[in-house]
């Protein structure tokens, strides 16, 4: 590339060889600004959760977890995560299948609507199901003459986090599967594989990496929610909070070791999410 | 669907995906729509232009603005800088730009209240040398969603800077341009539609964002206190009509806000030869 610039400037006599390169100062100034900028906005605020959770030492950080109200919130979480996750990558795939395979009237729109729920906001995303559940709502009554708690309770914690993390799988698989084609299916179908088994043994390897990517932003998501499911929940301790939840009920109650031991366990699962999407990037990119 | 294709599973693939998209997200979003429509027209005018609702718009939406702006000139130089100049740490870097994605905004907003606030290692910083005051003040809403809406927008310059074509600079620099030049007529009108999309979703995420938004603002009605903190306050207080008038306006803002960017954008791919 610059051997052919070389040429163009001797040919010409006046190209401007410095107008392809930043001066140095430029250069390290600006890496400056962004190291810095991201050495204060991400490594100092990771830095901090631990520091301020280990301030009072192991001990303490221990006594904080093991808290029946701490050891709650994350069992709730897990349940949550382990109903919405199955839940939003089965309908990933579904979508996904149904738009890249067929062409119908209204897919775009389709594709629009999934993509919808990341365009609201969290606390909109529970109210909505407080005005379907909460005891004023369309089937408030019905529920609670039943006898059965939607809101303030754990299904609706599920469904406000159902919403949020709706479109993860289905917008990682449907730009991907696009891209493929259905050219390795439709040799399998008429060779005679059935269209379970074409999914299986084609689709599927073909998919594995952008599926688990999907799986993993999704739960990240799922387990991190807040704003919705603060609306919905009730913040009943050791009932209803998440461990979110329990973040924020610590920290309102200045209990700091509380707050920053479980928010600790939280980033670290931000940690893990970050390296495990580093190494599907890498794989997908080697697909 | 009458059609010469083999592959199978159409039907059963729509009506399952239908059917769990109207069931989990269309239908309880209507709810919205219908419980609006029960309320009459002057009590939705009077719902909305109510002085704490009114604050509390100027708020989300202002200090959404300026944090999108503020994220997207940080977010260009650090997508300039991954993409351009190589130094040791990059990719770690370029990896820990995804944290405000996967870090739960809880956690987000307790560190930057625990840091910035005036006994906090930067707050107290910030107030003895230059006398500001970040948490608790609008000043701290914007610096959460400055730290949210930063990965927006390196991730959509990122690619398009990645992919830009440098011959477009090299052919400029031999017709006699300086490297300034070379930006600001070339590079620059190039990426600029990427970073109109990054800060805008910056700034729609920014107006319903509300977990790491409420350790740092204070939450002080007519001052700092945002929308969405607003419509839960309303909720807690059974003001439910009160509530939905209020998410169902910033719904409708921020769709039409989007819906002016996109138009934007067109524009300026049509102007920089794109489309």
């Amino acid at each position: 590339m610059h051997a052919n610039v070389h040429v163009i400037g001797d040919a010409t006599g006046q190209a401007n060889f410095k107008a392809l390169h930043d001066p140095f100062w430029v250069r390290w100034g600006l890496v400056g600004v962004a190291v810095g900028f991201i050495v204060l906005f991400l490594c100092v605020p990771l830095g901090l959760v631990l520091y301020q959770a280990f301030s009072k030492g192991w001990q303490a950080y221990w006594t904080a977890l093991a808290q029946p109200d701490a050891i709650a919130a994350m069992q709730l979480t897990l349940v949550v995560a382990l109903i919405t996750v199955p839940l939003n990558t089965v309908f990933g795939i579904a979508a996904a299948w149904a738009i890249t395979r067929f062409e119908f009237w209204g897919k775009s729109l389709l594709t629009t609507l999934i993509d919808l729920p990341f365009s609201v906001s969290p606390v909109i995303s529970g109210l909505i199901f407080v005005l379907m559940f909460g005891a004023q709502g369309w089937f408030g009554e019905w529920f609670s003459a039943h006898d059965i708690k939607v809101i303030f309770a754990v299904p609706g914690i599920v469904l406000a986090t159902i919403f949020i993390t709706f479109p993860f799988v289905a917008r990682e698989l449907i730009p991907l599967m696009q891209e493929m084609g259905n050219e390795e299916e439709e040799a399998a179908l008429s060779l005679g594989a059935s269209g379970w088994k074409t999914f299986f043994k084609v689709t599927l390897p073909n998919i594995k990496w952008a599926l688990l990517y999907g799986v993993l932003l999704c739960n990240a998501r799922a387990m991190g929610e807040f704003g919705a499911v603060s609306v919905v929940s009730g913040h009943i301790r050791g009932v209803t909070n998440t461990l979110p939840l329990h973040v924020e009920v610590s920290y309102n109650d200045y209990d700091v070791i509380g707050a920053f031991s479980s928010a600790s366990i939280l980033a670290g699962l931000a940690i893990v999410t970050l390296v495990l999407k580093s190494f599907l990037e890498w794989k997908q990119a080697r697909v | 669907m009458t059609q010469s294709n083999i592959m199978p599973g159409f039907r059963p693939a729509l009506a399952y995906t239908l059917f769990y998209l109207g069931l989990v997200v269309l239908i309880p979003l209507s709810t919205l729509v219908f419980k609006s429509l029960q309320l009459g027209w002057g009590e939705y005018v009077d719902i909305i232009t109510n002085n704490r609702v009114v604050s509390s718009f100027r708020v989300s939406f202002g200090t959404s603005l300026i944090a999108a702006l503020v994220a997207g000139l940080f977010g260009f130089v650090i997508a300039w800088v991954l993409v351009r100049y190589p130094f040791p740490g990059k990719r770690f870097l370029d990896a820990l730009i995804d944290l405000p994605f996967a870090l739960p905004t809880a956690v987000a907003g307790v560190i930057l209240a625990t840091i910035f606030q005036p006994s906090g290692m930067l707050g107290k910083w910030l107030m003895t040398s230059f006398g500001v005051q970040v948490a608790y003040k609008p000043l701290g809403i914007v610096v959460a969603l400055i730290f949210i809406g930063i990965p927006f927008v390196v991730r959509t310059i990122e690619p398009v800077l990645q992919e830009f074509d440098t011959t477009m600079e090299e052919a400029a620099s031999s017709l006699g341009a300086t490297r300034l030049q070379v930006f600001t007529q070339v590079i620059f009108p190039n990426i600029f539609p990427a970073l109109l999309t990054g800060v805008s979703l910056a700034f729609a995420r920014g107006v319903g964002e509300y977990g790491s938004v409420i350790f740092i603002a204070g939450n002080l009605p007519y001052v700092s206190e945002i929308v969405p903190l607003l419509i839960i306050t309303k909720l807690e207080q059974y003001q439910y009509a009160g509530a939905t008038a209020i998410a169902l306006t910033m719904l409708l803002v921020s769709f039409l806000l989007l819906l002016i960017v996109n138009l934007l954008q067109l524009w300026a791919r049509r102007r920089s030869g794109q489309i």
